[in-house]
């Protein structure tokens, strides 16, 4: 496989070579598709656990005493009410309300955010971030120090206690905490990117091969399986998570996204605020919706919808759902149609296959 | 031993197919189904479909990748292998077998001779198979 010099590669590239993995590139790095199956990897996260290596992430690291002022007035969701060691799931808009990037805040300390952001999206973000800091906060590129792996799946908290003194109970969904995985400083967060309980740790990139092998050996007795970007794909579409580039973009809003609950609008004053208010008044032209295919195909990204034999959208992210055994997708549509229950058409390869919208989000993990 | 069936013959687009007097049993390759994944969705012409070589004659699908089929001869389809639309899995498990997608009555055998050997199609597809 011929590789281009600037394809960036994980601390882990030896790793997934070592385990055989298939690359894929993706956001401007080479990473692992599957290992074995993007199916089995994908029930192993349903029913066991996976590990992940998500190195291509990226991470901003905001402080400060006026820190929070600069968070607060980029995001859009509400930094003001975290409290030390909680995360929140968040958006940078552009002035005009599209998405520059979905991003997850941490507040370390009242004066110390980390920000986890989208790998093809960290320099854009970094400008973007750099460029309204009409405060004196401290903005840091901070990529370069973390990798980062995600643990997931219903016994992850069973293989990551193994290697932790930190009591896991006591760290919450959307919580986290510094302290050390097999002895290496890590940042453990209740978060993840699959529908399903799990952990992100961020950690420097010289110990990842460390801490990586400890957690497979640590899985061992609960089959525990290495799983790629296909299965983060399968999984996060089912738990219907936005993926940039697809979801959203530059072209979209959150009231478009349905990611409401992440805009705060009795904040003052955020960067995009003007323009979420004025789609407020004017109304939405597509809403996301997710839909079910009916017929025999898969609607899948980009792919044009139809209802009543007229053009009226387009697939954002479709699929087979493992989990669910249908092919499901999420498509932009007009406000009218994207409520459950309407007959839609997805286009695949020239012909009209019968879909209908259905609730979101496809799978949801009993609690 | 080979994987690749010494009486099967072989496209560059990775089908394969196995010559009897008048009928050509039309699959996709080892290499094919190793390279697109979990395939969960195969897709086939009618029976009475007239194909073209070359040209394609249905997709099949994997989780990732939609990967359309070309039609290693020309001739009429007279046989579709309709287990796999319930079970496309079976196309990563037995895809030189149980797992073949049509049968065609050829309508021009001379076309054969543009296709590659067992020996042709495992260099072709090189040491990994």
């Amino acid at each position: 496989m011929t590789r281009p010099a600037a394809w960036k590669r994980s601390p882990l590239d030896a790793v997934h070579r070592r385990l055989g993995a298939r690359m894929t590139t993706f956001g401007g790095w080479e990473m692992p598709l599957y290992y074995s199956s993007i199916v089995e990897e994908h029930h192993a996260v349903r029913r066991s656990v996976g590990l992940f290596d998500v190195s291509h992430m990226g991470e901003i690291e905001i402080r400060g005493p006026e820190a929070l002022a600069l968070v607060s007035f980029v995001t859009t969701n509400a930094p003001e009410r975290l409290s030390d060691g909680q995360a929140q799931y968040s958006a940078l808009l552009y002035p005009h309300g599209g998405f520059v990037d979905d991003i997850l805040v941490h507040r370390v300390k009242r004066d110390h955010f980390f920000l986890c952001v989208n790998a093809a999206n960290q320099e854009k973000d970094y400008e973007h971030i750099r460029a309204a800091n009409r405060w004196n906060a401290s903005v840091e590129f901070a990529s370069e120090r973390y990798a980062q792996l995600a643990l997931q799946g219903p016994n992850a908290p069973a293989v990551l206690q193994k290697l932790t003194a930190t009591d896991l109970s006591t760290v919450r969904y959307y919580r986290f905490v510094d302290g050390e995985v097999c002895g290496i400083a890590a940042r453990i967060a209740r978060t993840g990117y699959t529908g399903e309980d799990g952990f992100e740790l961020y950690l420097a990139p010289d110990h990842a091969t460390t801490v990586w092998d400890r957690l497979m050996d640590a899985g061992q007795a609960f089959q525990i399986r290495p799983c790629g970007l296909g299965a983060r794909n399968t999984l996060r579409l089912e738990a219907k998570m936005a993926l940039y580039g697809h979801e959203i973009d530059a072209s979209t809003t959150p009231w478009e996204a349905d990611l409401a609950w992440i805009v705060k609008m009795e904040k003052p004053e955020f960067l995009g605020r003007q323009a979420l208010e004025r789609q407020q008044r004017q109304g939405l032209r597509r809403k996301l919706a997710g839909f079910e295919m009916r017929g025999r195909g898969i609607g899948r990204d980009g792919y044009l919808v139809r209802a009543g034999g007229r053009p009226c959208g387009w697939v954002t992210s479709g699929g087979p759902s493992p989990t669910l055994g249908k092919n499901i997708g999420l498509c932009y549509l007009p406000p009218d149609l994207a409520s459950p229950g309407r007959d839609i058409e997805v286009m695949i390869r020239g012909e009209p296959v019968p879909a209908i919208t259905v609730p979101t989000p496809f799978y949801k993990r009993i609690q | 031993m080979s994987i690749y069936p010494e009486n099967y013959l072989y496209t560059k687009d990775h089908e394969w197919v196995l010559i009897q007097n008048d009928t050509g049993t039309v699959g996709i390759t080892y290499h094919a189904q190793r390279e697109l994944g979990d395939i969960v969705f195969v897709d086939l012409p009618k029976l009475g479909t007239v194909v073209e070589q070359g040209k394609p004659l249905g997709s099949v699908e994997s989780v990732k990748a939609v990967s359309d089929i070309y039609a290693p001869v020309s001739g009429e389809v007279i046989a579709v292998n309709e287990a796999l639309s319930a079970a496309p899995e079976k196309l990563n498990q037995d895809p030189h077998g149980a797992a073949w997608l049509v049968k065609l009555r050829l309508n021009n055998p001379e076309e054969a001779k543009s296709l590659l050997s067992a020996a042709d199609y495992r260099a072709y597809v090189g040491a990994e198979g």
